[in-house]
């Protein structure tokens, strides 16, 4: 295989393992994983607590 | 030693204390150089008539001591903080997390001392000698072996998104050093070393090391105190986690190539500078994807921009970050680098990132971090952060509208030519033309520098007051 085919498949193969990092991100199976890993720098959490009392209802923070 | 009530105990905090101090003094040290220097171009008395002063060795000094001692002891003591919250155990090691610190201080002092002197390598960014290098690399693994032994013992199940980008930051600064820093000493009693490489290969492993720092150290690292202060002072959690993981592998795997943008029009082969533009051009999109990421998780609860100068320092830095990564690719074209290049423009677009990303990210991380590390509820005066807002973001404005102005005007006065083609302006000339804009940033350079003594005042009255004696603040 000379050098410039090899160059082509290889930029080939890194598409292919881009679009599958992002059908693999956003595919539906993951949504509940990546909301809770979002979530999980809230968990254990004492300090946040001076601003409970304005942290808003709508920020889905686990608490 | 006294343990913030609000910190769990076994967290080793104490070297998350050392750092984010040291981040302060550092900070004023390396920007009160910047503007010695500043003053050096509309002034040059100021040198004193003494090599030591002179504005060739201050200039190193003066960027490796905002790169390397201010905005690393930020990234070293964000990642020792969040790489422990995040996986919920102490730091890995024991003793090793004093090495770093300690080390690390020596590293600055080694580059302080040396650079003065005149010892240098002559690569930017990349200046301090042979003896210095192999400290910091020794520095550098132990920094590695601390944080990735923290993420190989953690408690959580996965690794959050900041820490993704922290351990990018640590583990490509180590190739870029090793690679670039390969040098040769003239002999084992002297200081000056030779590098392995020559020509042009020499001046495209430069600046791909150079670009890399830029890559890596000034925005992989801080995008990792992205993702960890922007949710924690807003109190939300980041806006997409997904679109997080794109925006790490699209970044590391785009900007190690963009390099090649500092070589336009020079010996370097034309196949790599066009490679370099295009994928100067392709990074655009990582940037912004990262960007719009940090600046929407606040959406729907921008009021707390009202309130909060903490919020405005980390949002505003990312206002800057997109400006930065808008303008760095457009100057990544060739024919706008013909322009720009070597000119003011490239000044102003470097202190962009540096002062209003890099500079205003770490601030607003640090003024989240010191009460949290010293016991209070909140800053000494938070009518103080918000002055310290105010002067940050005037004093990067000044500067870099005053940059730009007498870098495009450079640009225009070194490339006319009169009819017979000859060079229409001496260089001198554009040189006295100049002159207003040196003022201007130097004046803007020493607000900003005023904004992190009023920030020094401010952490020595939280440090210093009665553990939980400090409530929290809301601006009026």
């Amino acid at each position: 295989m000379d050098f410039a085919t090899f160059n082509g498949l290889y930029t080939l193969f890194l598409i292919i393992i881009f679009v599958a990092l992002i059908l693999w991100a956003y595919s539906k199976k993951q949504k509940q994983t990546f909301e809770e890993m979002g979530n999980s720098i809230f968990e254990d959490d004492l300090d946040s607590k001076q601003y409970e009392s304005t942290s808003s209802e709508h920020t889905g923070a686990k608490k | 030693m006294t343990t913030a009530t609000n910190i769990q105990p076994d967290y080793n905090m104490k070297v998350v204390r050392q750092f984010t101090l040291t981040t302060i003094l550092w900070g004023i040290v390396g920007m009160s150089v910047g503007v010695l220097i500043a003053a050096q171009l509309i002034w040059p008395a100021l040198n004193f008539d003494t090599p030591w002063l002179t504005y060739s060795r201050l200039r190193p000094l003066h960027t490796n001591a905002v790169i390397f001692a201010f905005g690393t002891s930020a990234l070293m003591a964000t990642s020792f903080y969040v790489v422990q919250r995040t996986c919920q155990t102490r730091l890995f090691g024991g003793p090793l997390a004093s090495i770093v610190f300690w080390g690390w201080q020596i590293v600055i002092l080694s580059a302080a001392i040396s650079l003065p002197l005149g010892y240098t390598t002559s690569k930017e960014y990349a200046e301090l000698e042979w003896p210095i290098d192999l400290l910091i690399t020794a520095i550098w693994v132990v920094y590695a072996t601390v944080f990735f032994g923290t993420m190989a013992i953690r408690k959580t199940s996965h690794i959050y998104v900041a820490n993704w980008f922290f351990g990018a930051f640590i583990l490509t600064v180590a190739v870029l050093h090793i690679v670039n820093s390969m040098a040769i000493p003239v002999s084992m009693s002297s200081m000056k070393s030779y590098s392995v490489y020559a020509g042009a290969v020499d001046a495209m492993v430069q600046w791909w090391y150079g670009h890399n720092a830029v890559g890596f150290l000034l925005t992989a690292g801080f995008l990792g105190m992205m993702y960890y202060f922007v949710p924690k002072q807003a109190n939300r959690p980041v806006y997409s986690y997904r679109l997080s993981i794109i925006h790490f592998w699209a970044l590391i795997a785009v900007y190690i190539w963009a390099g090649p943008h500092h070589l336009h029009y020079t010996a370097l082969p034309d196949w790599a500078q066009s490679l370099g533009m295009v994928m100067s051009l392709i990074l655009f999109a990582p940037s912004w994807g990262g960007m719009i990421n940090g600046i929407m998780t606040l959406s729907g609860a921008w009021h707390k921009l009202r309130t909060d100068p903490i919020l405005r320092f980390l949002v505003v830095s990312l206002s800057f970050y997109g400006m930065s990564t808008f303008e760095g690719p457009m100057m990544a074209i060739k024919t706008v680098n013909a322009l720009s290049h070597y000119t003011d423009w490239t000044v102003g677009h470097v202190h962009s990132g540096a002062l209003g990303w890099v500079a205003m990210v770490s601030i607003g991380s640090i003024y989240h971090l010191v009460p949290r590390l010293f016991g209070q509820k909140g800053m000494y005066s938070t009518a103080l952060v918000n002055l310290h807002f105010w002067l940050a973001t005037i004093g990067t404005v000044l500067y870099i509208v005053a940059m730009w102005i007498s870098g495009v005007m450079q640009g225009l006065m070194w490339r006319a030519v009169n009819e017979d083609g000859t060079l229409t302006y001496t260089f001198v000339e554009s040189l006295e033309k100049s002159y207003p804009f040196y003022t201007i940033r130097f004046v803007g350079g020493a607000i900003f520098l005023t904004g992190m003594f009023i920030m020094a005042y401010n952490t020595y009255k939280t440090v210093s007051a009665e553990e939980g004696s400090i409530k929290p603040q809301e601006l009026g």
